[in-house]
């Protein structure tokens, strides 16, 4: 394989789902921020469009809805192009107005008052999860925590039946399902059908919570919101679906992402043990280091000037996230994983302007609330290997991370 | 030069001195007033610089921008008042300025 350093500009398509896995684009969005941050690829596998590369070129893209459009009608966020009629449209798949119609009927749901009540819901949940673990014996974390963590919250969240968990984990993931990866799913129809089960399901909850008065859950609240309550089933699953991938993917991959950082680099283990109170500024910085979601996309409404460069309207545009993270003209020492950095809430992890991340903060909690727990009880969560990494470009998935839990 | 107070939410108050052509965010940061994160670096993208302007100054700091309005919509809710610090530019005539914190950023 030709080393990425020598591969022609105008061939390197920053796509490949393997160097996701293998960390090699890393190298390659260090040539684009360095080279051509504003980018024009003619020829990639998703053909031709414009890479963003550098954190502040990101933030004014995202800062302007009006010309870099994310609504469906124009291929939504997706980077390959979606076929119409498989296309679930949510307010992260709107412009505006619909976008802060449909945003601010879940809002509530991370308000200060629900973020607070929160609280001792996912510690209540956090505990059960590691007591349950055994000690000095190899575990995969992501089976064990990663994913019981975030599925159990999410539970909470929609008020959907805890034993169920593991079906909102399924069909996450096939969601997420790169159709390229030469799974089963194969394509967007396959998609569609292999999510029957938790159409069915969503539908059965949104009767039953529109047959009861309205409860905080996020089913509820769509159910008995004027906005949403008329909405056509296909929307409502769409709204559901964000929600359920928004909760679940992005949040299991940090905790089990901020694992490995932890292993990779003693020193700030180290210190963490010593000063728990880091936790805190670690949790962003994990967030940071993980890049959970790797870009998104946009379609340009209009021609704009960027760093001297034209985006012409139609044109296909992407956010690389993954790369804003690395980029040393605004984060010092990116390819250092530090708990105490002094702004550590600067990165583009949770995206800017009217897209960005809504769970943002329900996330930083179930990150912190894990770390303390873990830390009270005194242990050292010792890796044993690599974290296998799924093959997608858009999600930084970890399926499997083996480790020990060494007790105090 | 213009001298603004920031008031916590428990009422504890602050006063800066910022200068003309900056902004009551990047204010509060430079002087590390706790409450005002600033994550986007003043770009009206994320609503963690979110203040109430105290009603006496609010026709003074000018009106809210299209973006603005939307971001705002991101809080649970919004005061009469509410402003996206890095929105309003520092000028003379904001000499006094008196903002409240909110109990958290979003």
């Amino acid at each position: 394989m030709t080393a990425i350093k020598e591969i022609p500009l105008n061939e390197l398509d920053p796509t490949v789902q393997t160097r996701f896995q293998s960390g090699e684009h890393y190298e390659v969005f260090d040539r684009l921020r360095a080279e051509a941050p504003v980018y024009f690829h003619e020829d990639t596998q998703y053909g031709p469009f414009w890479s963003i590369s550098n954190y502040k070129d990101i933030i004014e893209v995202e800062a302007n809805p009006k010309v870099f459009s994310s609504d469906a009608a124009y291929g939504g966020i997706w980077i390959k192009e979606q076929p119409k009629d498989t296309i679930r449209k949510s307010f992260m798949t709107a412009d505006q107005p619909e976008h802060d119609v449909q945003r601010k009927v879940v809002n509530p749901i991370v308000s200060p008052t629900n973020l607070h009540d929160m609280e001792k819901k996912v510690r209540d949940i956090v505990t059960l999860v590691l007591d349950d673990l055994p000690l000095n014996e190899e575990i995969d974390w992501v089976e064990r925590v990663s994913v019981e963590v975030t599925g159990r919250v999410l539970c909470e969240l929609m008020d959907f039946p805890v034993d169920e968990r593991l079906d909102l984990t399924t069909w996450s993931d096939i969601v997420n399902t790169d159709v390229d990866a030469g799974t089963e799913i194969s394509d967007e129809y396959k998609k569609l059908e292999a999510l029957a089960p938790m159409i069915k399901k969503f539908k059965e909850l949104f009767a039953e919570r529109t047959a009861m008065p309205p409860q905080t859950d996020l089913i509820s609240m769509l159910a008995h919101s004027q906005e949403t309550a008329d909405m056509e089933p296909q929307q409502f699953v769409g709204m559901l679906v964000l929600l359920m991938v928004g909760g679940n993917d992005t949040t299991r991959n940090s905790i089990s992402g901020g694992v490995d950082a932890l292993n990779k680099f003693p020193e700030e283990y180290k210190k963490l043990r010593e000063n728990p109170e880091l936790v805190d500024s670690m949790v962003p910085e994990i967030i940071r280091w993980v890049t959970p979601v790797a870009h998104m996309r946009r379609t340009a409404l209009a021609d704009y000037e960027l760093k001297g460069q034209t985006i012409k309207k139609g044109d296909k545009v992407i956010m690389w996230y993954c790369s804003g993270n690395r980029d040393d003209a605004v984060i010092e020492d990116p390819y250092q994983f530090k708990i105490d950095r002094k702004n550590p809430r600067q990165h583009v992890s949770f995206g800017f302007g009217i897209h960005r991340c809504l769970g943002n903060r329900m996330a930083e909690m179930q990150l912190r609330i894990l770390w303390e727990e873990i830390l009270k009880r005194g242990w050292i969560i010792e890796t044993t290997g690599e974290p296998e990494r799924r093959f997608s470009n858009f999600v930084v998935g970890i399926d499997s991370l083996k480790a020990i839990i060494r007790p105090a | 030069m213009a001298k603004i107070t920031f008031v916590e939410h428990d009422g504890t108050q602050h006063e800066v001195e910022a200068a003309a052509g900056t902004n009551v965010m990047q204010a509060a940061v430079d002087n590390s007033i706790q409450g005002i994160d600033g994550d986007c670096g003043g770009m009206c993208a994320c609503a963690t610089c979110h203040i109430t302007v105290d009603p006496a100054w609010f026709a003074k700091t000018g009106a809210r921008s299209e973006n603005e309005e939307s971001m705002l919509t991101f809080l649970p809710e919004i005061a009469e008042t509410a402003r996206l610090g890095c929105q309003i530019e520092i000028t003379d005539e904001l000499d006094g300025l008196v903002v409240h914190l909110p109990i958290e950023q979003f």
